[in-house]
């Protein structure tokens, strides 16, 4: 059984960089799949990547998968210098951020608008 | 512990006694992109000596490594800089994957732990370069993850960068596709293995370099 997780950005939005990383960590090492609301700041992807790194080194966790899909809209000039001021401001809520443990999530596509997780069973299952 | 603490002494010394003058360009990407094949093609073409070791398994270059003072010459220009080759880029590493490729357990763990150091280091060394080289496998699917958060960080870091799209000599390479996920940068196709299309590589590190 998969168990995902909503973290809504308004959960995370008054934490720092290291303690939203810490929370994310936390649940995936559980063995939960976390669906965030918006997406990480292009710095806290990479300290997540090396939380996790030094995760792994440390415990039997194989490290995780993630997947950002993002809104295609067609927008104006000027919602997207009010989007771009405001996601600098406020964080990214726009579309959805997927990180899975890698023992559980083998593979997350984007297709562009869609999102197909392959689970390690899954792939398991079809190849019998 | 000791291996963290002399990566930190290397990173440190790097940054305090290299020649300031000197440029330094990167080499980054996800495991097995062929980041040391193109490291030792740069190198054979200009000083002729290699610098890394390549194999098949990922995760083969698990520190940084460094080739100071490459001259290169195109066109009538010149242009010397330090290279530096960096461990693949990586969100997920299981020794057991080594395993699958004919390693002995131990020599697997072994090398997962020392590939999750370097990717640690490949990451705080981005800040001290002053251009990047993505090196992505075109046979693969270019929007991965690691692909884009590599870049995304690159462009919240300021640093210029040039899309390295490997392996076109492969029956499976997809360079339109490439061109397709990176439209607002410089996608440059090439095989470093056969040597095609240096020569564009070179005019775009140029081009690069110019625009910093």
């Amino acid at each position: 059984m998969l168990t995902l997780q909503f973290i809504p950005y308004k959960e995370i939005q008054s934490l720092s960089s290291e303690k939203r990383i810490s929370k994310i960590l936390n649940i995936v090492k559980n063995d939960k799949i976390v669906l965030l609301q918006g997406r990480l700041f292009p710095e806290e992807e990479t300290t997540l990547i090396e939380r996790t790194m030094e995760q792994i080194s440390r415990s039997k966790f194989k490290g995780v998968e993630i997947c950002t899909v993002m809104p295609n809209t067609n927008q104006t000039l000027i919602d997207k210098i009010r989007n771009s001021i405001a996601s600098a401001l406020l964080g990214n809520r726009d579309g959805v951020t997927i990180i899975g443990p890698a023992s559980i999530v083998k593979e997350i596509k984007r297709d562009p608008d869609k999102i197909l997780l392959f689970t390690k069973e899954a792939k398991k299952r079809r190849r019998r | 512990m000791i291996k963290v603490i002399s990566d930190f002494i290397k990173r440190i010394f790097f940054q305090i006694f290299q020649d300031r003058s000197a440029l330094k360009i990167g080499l980054y990407g996800p495991p097995n992109s062929g980041k040391s094949t193109l490291a030792n093609k740069i190198c054979k073409d200009w000083i002729g000596e290699e610098m890394s070791k390549v194999s098949n398994i990922p995760h083969e270059t698990r520190e940084i490594k460094i080739k100071e003072k490459i001259t290169v010459k195109h066109k009538n220009k010149e242009l010397t800089f330090n290279l530096v080759d960096t461990p693949g880029l990586a969100t997920k590493i299981d020794y057991e994957d080594f395993v699958k490729k004919g390693m002995k357990a131990a020599q697997a763990k072994k090398r997962a732990k020392e590939a999750t150091r370097g990717v640690i280091e490949s990451i705080k060394w981005m800040d001290s370069m002053d251009a990047i080289l993505v090196v992505l496998d075109a046979t693969e699917n270019p929007y991965s993850q690691v692909n884009i958060t590599l870049i995304g960080n690159l462009v919240a870091r300021k640093i210029p960068l040039v899309v390295v799209a490997n392996k076109i000599d492969m029956k499976k390479a997809k360079i339109k596709k490439v061109e397709a996920a990176f439209p607002q940068y410089d996608v440059v196709g090439i095989s470093a293995l056969k040597g095609h299309n240096m020569e564009e590589l070179y005019e775009s590190i140029f081009k690069l370099i110019r625009e910093r």
